[in-house]
């Protein structure tokens, strides 16, 4: 079945090594895009004319860019011509917070706007500012709203990290195929077993991000 | 209420546009302390926008409001200030929904007096028992009827020791069963002596609670007075009228 590679020498660390650089680039811009995705979702129900034009332009770019050609823009591209040398693991970080920010801003912005104007109008006269409106009010109501979508999002985007491997990082899928590669002639079959377990590994890395999107909402709805 | 009381609020020739909508015309109102003021009018004539204009949920395109002293104004950074001393209390309650009964209640006091949150929680029990639902702290505002949460919607607007409270058809949206029972806390806040603009429905309820009565019309204050003069001998024409519309025999004659 091909499994047996995966018990030769380190293999199998170095498939979770692998699975630990798909989680970090996954996780850290999963941090940077709920941040910059609250701020910009909250900017954009604004009536600022300008923030909205730029706002709407950047998602709409991001939504039809194909992932992969951000990232040879922003790793290949930006080399000569900016005469930037960004690391490969900095390039993806920042195709992936650009992306998640687009669309962690847009469920931002849906959930404002299903939080009735009335709600903010009760929590002004109770004599709280803006943002002691924002942060005690507003903010925690569309957190709980956002919850099952932004689920959604975080286990898109640690899937999408397969994609760094083309340019350059080695992260679990590249791992299996080195793996597979070098035991082309012992084990014909590496393929079947590396891949189904890297397979294995993104279900148990989604899976409990997801039970626990389960658990929160539950929570939070009483 | 003494002949002398102080006035608190002072409201100067407000006039309120909604683009081209003329909704209030140079409305003009005095509230002494300890007065209750009740508003009666038929829908869209401006009342409720009237009360939202008090504490600056609206913008006004003339006139002033002056609250002990003070302009209220919309764009000034004070505003919050002067809204800690408007009390408002919604038709919908809006009680915040992910926050339990107890934390409705301390949440304004502590973040805006920043008062310690044992005291804020001392106080909100006690109102909390006044209104017969001490059992109910923990519980969230989904898990209550209409009229519990309104009843706990007043005491959230009392728990910021406000000068005066606006009342916007709080018992609209009520199952009639449970008007009596926020109808019952607001005659014990008047009893008090509490200052209280009204907006309401429930004429009997207004003749009992009222100090001074106000009917507007058309986006101006057609006639005043107080409840028994305001309910028996209607000076106007317009007033008979509405008043007319809440007696049954009149049905026929009317329509």
């Amino acid at each position: 079945m091909g499994f047996e590679v995966l018990l030769k020498g380190t293999n199998f660390i170095r498939l979770l090594s692998g699975l630990w650089v798909a989680l970090r680039i996954s996780l850290i811009s999963v941090a940077i895009s709920i941040f910059l995705g609250m701020i910009l979702g909250i900017l954009m129900t604004l009536k600022a004319p300008v923030i909205q034009a730029v706002s709407r332009i950047y998602l709409e770019f991001i939504r039809i860019m194909p992932q992969m050609v951000l990232l040879f823009l922003v790793y290949f591209g930006t080399t000569r011509v900016f005469n930037l040398n960004i690391s490969a693991e900095t390039s993806a970080l920042i195709v992936f917070s650009l992306w998640g920010t687009a669309e962690m801003s847009d469920l931002v912005r849906g959930s404002l706007k299903s939080i009735p104007k009335i709600q903010y109008e009760s929590s002004f006269s109770l004599g709280l500012n803006t943002y002691q409106t924002y942060v005690y009010v507003i903010v925690p109501q569309i957190v709980r709203r956002m919850i099952p979508l932004s689920i959604n999002l975080i286990t898109r985007m640690i899937k999408t990290t397969s994609l760094v491997m083309m340019i350059g990082i080695v992260e679990v899928l590249k791992v299996g195929q080195q793996i597979i590669e070098a035991n082309r002639k012992s084990s014909p079959n590496a393929a079947f077993g590396v891949y189904l377990t890297v397979f294995l590994l993104y279900f148990l890395a989604c899976w409990p991000i997801g039970r626990l999107a389960k658990y929160l909402e539950k929570k939070w709805a009483n | 209420m003494s002949a002398e009381a102080k006035e608190i609020l002072t409201v100067k020739e407000i006039t309120k546009r909604f683009d081209d909508i003329q909704v209030l015309d140079r409305v003009s109102l005095q509230v002494k302390s300890g007065e209750v003021v009740v508003i009666v009018g038929p829908s869209g004539c401006g009342k409720s926008t009237f009360l939202r204009c008090l504490n600056a949920l609206e913008d006004i395109q003339e006139g002033e409001v002056i609250l002990d002293g003070e302009v209220i104004n919309p764009t000034n950074s004070g505003l919050s200030k002067a809204r800690e001393k408007i009390g408002m209390v919604f038709q919908s309650y809006e009680l915040f929904p992910h926050k339990t009964v107890l934390q409705n209640l301390t949440l304004a006091p502590m973040k805006v007096k920043k008062v310690g949150k044992k005291e804020a929680e001392e106080e909100a029990l006690k109102l909390l028992d006044r209104v017969g639902l001490l059992s109910k702290k923990d519980n969230y505002p989904r898990q209550l009827s209409g009229g519990q949460k309104q009843r706990v919607a007043i005491i959230r607007a009392l728990m910021m020791h406000p000068e005066i409270l606006l009342l916007d058809e709080i018992t609209a949206a009520l199952d009639p069963e449970m008007v009596r029972e926020v109808l019952d806390v607001v005659l014990s806040l008047a009893a008090e002596g509490r200052t209280m603009m009204i907006v309401t429905h429930e004429m009997q309820f207004a003749r009992a609670v009222a100090d001074r009565m106000i009917f507007i019309d058309g986006g101006r204050i057609v006639e005043e007075g107080a409840p028994d003069d305001f309910f028996d001998r209607p000076k106007t024409d317009r007033l008979r009228k509405f008043l007319n519309s809440f007696s049954y025999e009149s049905c026929g004659q009317t329509t």
